[in-house]
């Protein structure tokens, strides 16, 4: 088990949070650049003291700032992964990963270390220079390199956001499966929710130095208890005034016009959310049917993702809907066509005062 | 009519007059007299014991400056702290000091009758007109050339670099042996080859400050300024030793900071 408690100051904001991880799972802290995520991972490996503070891993205390205790980031047994993954470039990647392990002749770090590559699939790289590597392979080396000390506990700053595009989902995959098979506690940072929601068991949404809301990433994206964590993790936030409805429902007045009615309660100043997936287009006026919001729209983007289109649409306030492809195509849409977005009540979340 | 660009003309000139006045003196040394006369001088015993000294005691001097300048330079680079600046700032005086200033301020200093001088004579050292003295006055003038390369070269390291050291278990002094001097280490030796270079040419504050005394304080810079007027030829051969000393170290320099130094690959 992995506690890292602090408080300290932070640029314009202080942090202020509390986090635990039971060794086998790992924690995903997600949120904005600047948040104060990668300090937390920071303060856990002692290499930032915080004013106050306490980091616990299973039976040792790494940090208590009340007894005076403040281990050096070479005392403390964690394995650490660095955004751009920080290898030295000086030396060969067999070295990299053995630089880490003290005991044994140099033949027994050297084999120990390709083992760990091999594990990773990248031995045939040895004897290769780090900055001969590709992306992908460079995160490879630094997670072995994590690894080679037999940490009891991961910390992972931003593991995938230096690779591009491609690499990504398949460094993903395979992160995951690396994951799995550990059994110290993993604490992760990233700045993309749907990272976060991948590889954490558990998120913890993180801004201004503080974890707002907490919970697996399918409770957070279904009920963000903020418009910030609504907005992070990719809905549409639409604020308004929210009056009680009928059978317990809420009308929502938007700011800039229209009216959408919540299965959530609300009264007054409120954000209210929804997933663009759940938002469907009509041409003209649309049938019967049983979704109760309406918005008439103007479409002002048309963009492709894979297999999904994503439609930029203005309603008063900007909002997006996610449709496929088929759908666009028989309803022949093009940016400036008029059509009305639909979605139901119960899609709609109303995420407190803004 | 198409009007003849002058400017191209222009610049091509500048370069070759200025390749011609920085490159004749040099050759000059060479082709003033034949080779065989130079070694000649080269065998007397004045440039003998001249040549020897400059070589003891950059060496010497170059020691200290690289034991003492390399982690007060890692210090500079790597931590914040006040009156960082008005250290830097302290450091690097002596490379805009008139080396004349040096000798007198090293006199003033550590001279016989200077501020710590006393101390040092009632302790039997004695640094003025002794070789100990010319290395003083060597390390005085030549370690900041060192200590300014060095904290750039340090400064330039990725900090992630030395933080992932720590996180590896290494000791802030494992991580200074093994990651940061060795990452750092084209920039060291451009900084140790300019050190060098000023140690070898330095005349001015050692003059002053050690004196000129063959055998115990001439080095060869004073050497070939006792006897420019006397034996034309013997400065000749004196200078054309540090002609060539200082272009390998200008080549040192060059391939130290890389393939790209020369315009070649350096592998």
């Amino acid at each position: 088990m992995l506690r890292a408690e602090a408080r300290t100051r932070l640029g314009a904001f202080s942090l202020e949070l509390a986090v635990e991880v039971a060794a086998g799972r790992c924690l995903a802290l997600a949120g904005p650049s600047g948040a104060g995520k990668t300090t937390v991972l920071r303060i856990a490996a002692g290499l930032v003291r915080p004013d106050r503070g306490l980091v616990r891993c299973g039976e040792h205390a790494w940090l208590d700032t009340e007894r005076g205790i403040h281990l050096l980031p070479e005392q403390r047994w964690c394995g650490y992964v660095f955004q751009d993954y920080a290898l030295w470039p000086h030396l060969r990647v067999w070295q990299n990963v053995a630089y880490p392990m003290r005991e044994g002749s140099r033949r027994a770090r050297r084999s120990h270390a390709e083992e760990l590559l091999e594990r990773f699939g990248i031995r045939a790289l040895a004897e290769a220079r780090p900055d001969t590597l590709s992306g992908g392979e460079r995160q490879r080396v630094a997670l072995a390199r994590a690894l080679a000390r037999r940490p009891a506990a991961l910390l992972l700053d931003e593991p995938l956001s230096a690779l591009d595009a491609r690499t990504r989902a398949s460094a993903t995959r395979e992160l995951a499966s690396v994951m799995q098979d550990l059994e110290v506690p993993v604490l992760l940072v990233t700045h993309d929710f749907a990272e976060a929601a991948q590889l954490g068991d558990e998120v913890g949404i993180v801004d201004e130095g503080a974890v707002v809301q907490q919970g697996s990433a399918s409770e957070l994206a279904a009920q963000p208890r903020s418009a910030f964590v609504a907005d992070f993790t990719g809905a549409v936030v639409l604020t308004g005034t929210a009056r009680p409805g009928p059978d317990g429902s809420s009308l929502v007045d938007l700011d800039g016009g229209g009216r959408v009615t919540s299965t959530d309660r609300g009264d007054g100043r409120v954000a209210v959310s929804v997933y663009p997936w759940e938002i469907a287009v009509a041409r003209g006026a649309p049938a019967e049917d049983s979704a109760r919001n309406r918005l008439p729209a103007e479409v002002l983007s048309v963009t492709t993702i894979g297999g999904r289109v994503r439609l930029g649409l203005a309603a008063g306030q900007p909002l997006q809907a996610e449709v496929t492809t088929a759908a666009v195509r028989e309803l022949g849409l093009r940016p400036g066509d008029q059509v009305t977005a639909v979605w139901k009540a119960a899609a709609t979340r109303i995420v407190g005062g803004t | 009519m198409i009007r003849r660009a002058w400017f191209p003309g222009l610049i091509t000139v500048a370069l070759a007059a200025a390749l011609i006045f920085l490159t004749l003196p040099i050759a000059a040394v060479f082709l003033e007299t034949s080779p065989g006369a130079l070694v000649d001088s080269l065998g007397s015993q004045g440039a003998q014991e001249a040549l020897w000294l400059s070589l003891k005691t950059t060496t010497l001097a170059l020691t200290i400056i690289v034991l003492v300048g390399t982690p007060a330079a890692y210090l500079l680079a790597t931590r914040r702290f006040r009156g960082r600046a008005a250290i830097v700032t302290l450091i690097e005086l002596p490379l805009v000091l008139p080396p004349a200033v040096a000798g007198i301020a090293l006199l003033a200093a550590v001279g016989p009758a200077g501020l710590l001088g006393r101390g040092l004579a009632g302790a039997g050292v004695e640094l003025a007109l002794a070789t100990a003295g010319v290395v003083v006055a060597l390390t005085f003038v030549a370690s900041p050339f060192y200590l300014r390369q060095a904290q750039a070269a340090f400064g330039a390291l990725d900090r992630a670099w030395l933080d992932a050291s720590r996180t590896s278990g290494a000791s802030e002094a494992r991580t200074f042996l093994r990651i940061a001097v060795p990452a750092a280490a084209p920039g060291l030796l451009a900084g140790g080859a300019l050190a060098l270079g000023r140690a070898l040419g330095e005349f001015g504050a050692t003059l002053i400050f050690a004196g000129s005394f063959q055998g115990i304080t001439q080095t060869v810079p004073l050497a070939i300024y006792d006897r420019f007027a006397t034996d034309f030829d013997g400065a000749l051969a004196l200078s054309a030793v540090l002609v060539v000393v200082s272009a390998a170290i200008l080549l040192a320099v060059k391939l130290a900071r890389g393939p790209d130094g020369l315009g070649i690959a350096a592998r």
